[in-house]
């Protein structure tokens, strides 16, 4: 066990962590914002640059600060180590600076996209960016189209955080999507179009930070705020068959996985719980899925308005009358 | 005690005297009272021969406009409605088909916009919420009904008709939009 500080806060952790996981164990204002990097998914990270923070002391016996920022997600913590996130001014300056270049080739089609609400790049800009654009030139293009018969790329929005393509590699048989060309030309697309048709693959959808990629079964359906988030469970033999569905009214409008605070899916017993497309984009009937209860939705996101966790509504015995 | 105002006054339970009895002084004095309005300028004004001027800021029924081109603003995002806090506007969306891009503006539109009039409180916060600029109060004034379903207004009309454009230029320099 080694000792590190961020932010003044003092935690033990196992050696080979990263700052970012450590910081995840303190919890809070401490844990810097990551687009790229996910937990259930390895090999991800170190590509977005918002989890940069200050390495004011490399450790016990090299006390020397680190003269750049240091990508949090992919950094590993040393004895002694002293991190500096929230409190640093010079990261918050750089971390502004990283949702502008974000932003640079972001379209603001929010009033559009489907994420919006429930988006990783909204609520970091919220947090972390400036109010105004200073970007002037013309933004990159590209038309949206279908990668498979259940998800929409509209290449504008995408981040290039390579998520979705370590969710190819690893979930699915043979990865038939990628990122072609490179540098500020790279895009993540299929050579043939509608290509996209294995098992796990609508978990992309999910990990995407954006709304790069989108549900075509759900599409333009509702607003995520309009929608009651259940937890709900299924008997799949493919998946672990726990859900989130996004109820309107009586209706299922949208499944996707549960997700924690980190909008990384959820994991039992080390084991990440993804879903299958047979219960992502077929499912779309209440009586295929057990209810379990309202999702907790923190009190924060907008989605939280009109959600009410008790009781259930699907209920129809009262529980508290007897 | 010591009392708040100079304003109390001791109450008597004196006898009345006789021209007290009579009342007729009383009544002469606010038949008088009575009379000088007779010839005071009118409150009222008679509608709808007369009408009053609206002020730039009056808040009436809502308009959905249309852009140079006449395609419809409104792209279904929902800010409106999560905005209302007497959750008066409902809206189903859908995509856009290729061949109506003349009709909208944006990838997504409403297909169905509802504003029940009877619930809405004319506070302009769906105006101020709207990232589009689709949706402004406007000086009309919503007609009276007496058939409940007819309060619930539909895109037939909400949006504007594109010769016949509602001016909202006045509402557009008020508020937050003047520094623009």
């Amino acid at each position: 066990m080694i000792k590190v500080t961020i932010d003044d806060i003092e935690i033990e952790v196992e050696e080979g962590t990263t700052i970012l996981n450590a910081a995840r164990m303190i919890g809070g204002d401490v844990v810097p914002p990551a687009m790229c990097y996910y937990s259930a998914l390895p090999g991800t990270g170190g590509k977005c640059r918002t989890c940069l923070v200050e390495v004011a002391a490399g450790s016990t016996k090299d006390p020397r600060p680190m003269p750049k920022l240091m990508v949090s997600c992919s950094t590993q913590v040393m004895d002694g180590m002293i991190v500096k996130n929230k409190t640093s001014e010079r990261v918050i300056e750089n971390r502004a600076g990283v949702v502008e270049f974000l932003l640079a080739n972001h379209p603001l089609d929010c009033p559009v996209c489907d994420q919006a609400g429930e988006c990783d790049l909204q609520n970091l800009g919220f947090e972390n960016g400036k109010e105004a654009t200073r970007y002037e030139e013309e933004r990159r293009t590209f038309e949206p189209i279908d990668i498979g018969d259940h998800i929409k790329l509209n290449m504008n929005r995408c981040i290039l955080c390579y998520r979705c393509v370590h969710v190819a590699n690893q979930l699915t048989d043979q990865r038939v999507h990628g990122a072609l060309h490179r540098g500020d030309h790279t895009e993540i697309s299929t050579y043939i179009e509608k290509a996209i048709d294995n098992d796990f693959s609508g978990n992309m959808i999910d990990v995407c930070p954006v709304g790069a990629l989108t549900d075509r079964t759900a599409r333009f359906k509702s607003r995520v705020w309009f929608l009651n988030p259940m937890n709900a469970t299924c008997e799949c033999t493919k998946c672990s068959g726990k859900a989130v569905v996004w109820m309107f009214g009586k209706e299922v409008y949208k499944v996707t996985t549960r997700q924690d605070k980190y909008g990384e899916v959820e994991q039992v017993d080390g084991k990440p719980q993804w879903l299958c497309d047979e219960c992502r984009f077929d499912k779309k009937d209440v009586s295929k899925w057990t209810i379990e209860g309202a999702r907790h939705i923190d009190r924060h996101s907008v989605i939280s308005q009109g959600h009410y966790e008790k009781p259930n509504p699907l209920d129809n015995k009262p529980k508290n009358i007897k | 005690m010591q009392s708040l105002t100079n304003r109390s006054k001791m109450v008597s339970d004196k006898k009345m005297t006789f021209l007290e009895k009579l009342y007729l002084p009383a009544i002469f004095g606010g038949m008088i009272i009575t009379a000088k309005h007779l010839f005071r300028k009118n409150n009222t004004i008679k509608y709808p021969e007369e009408q009053r001027v609206f002020a730039p800021v009056y808040r009436g029924q809502h308009v959905l406009k249309r852009d140079e081109q006449g395609r419809e603003n409104c792209t279904a995002c929902g800010l409106c409605a999560v905005a209302c806090p007497a959750e008066a506007i409902t809206m189903v969306a859908n995509e856009r088909k290729k061949g109506e891009e003349h009709l909208y503006r944006e990838e997504k539109y409403a297909e169905v916009y509802e504003i029940n009039m009877l619930r809405c409180i004319f506070c302009g916060l769906c105006e101020e919420a709207c990232p589009k600029e689709a949706i402004f109060l406007t000086d009309r004034i919503v007609k009276t009904d007496d058939n409940r379903p007819d309060f619930v207004y539909g895109k037939d009309r909400l949006v504007e008709d594109v010769n016949n454009r509602i001016d909202v230029s006045r509402r557009q320099l008020t508020g937050k939009r003047k520094e623009k």
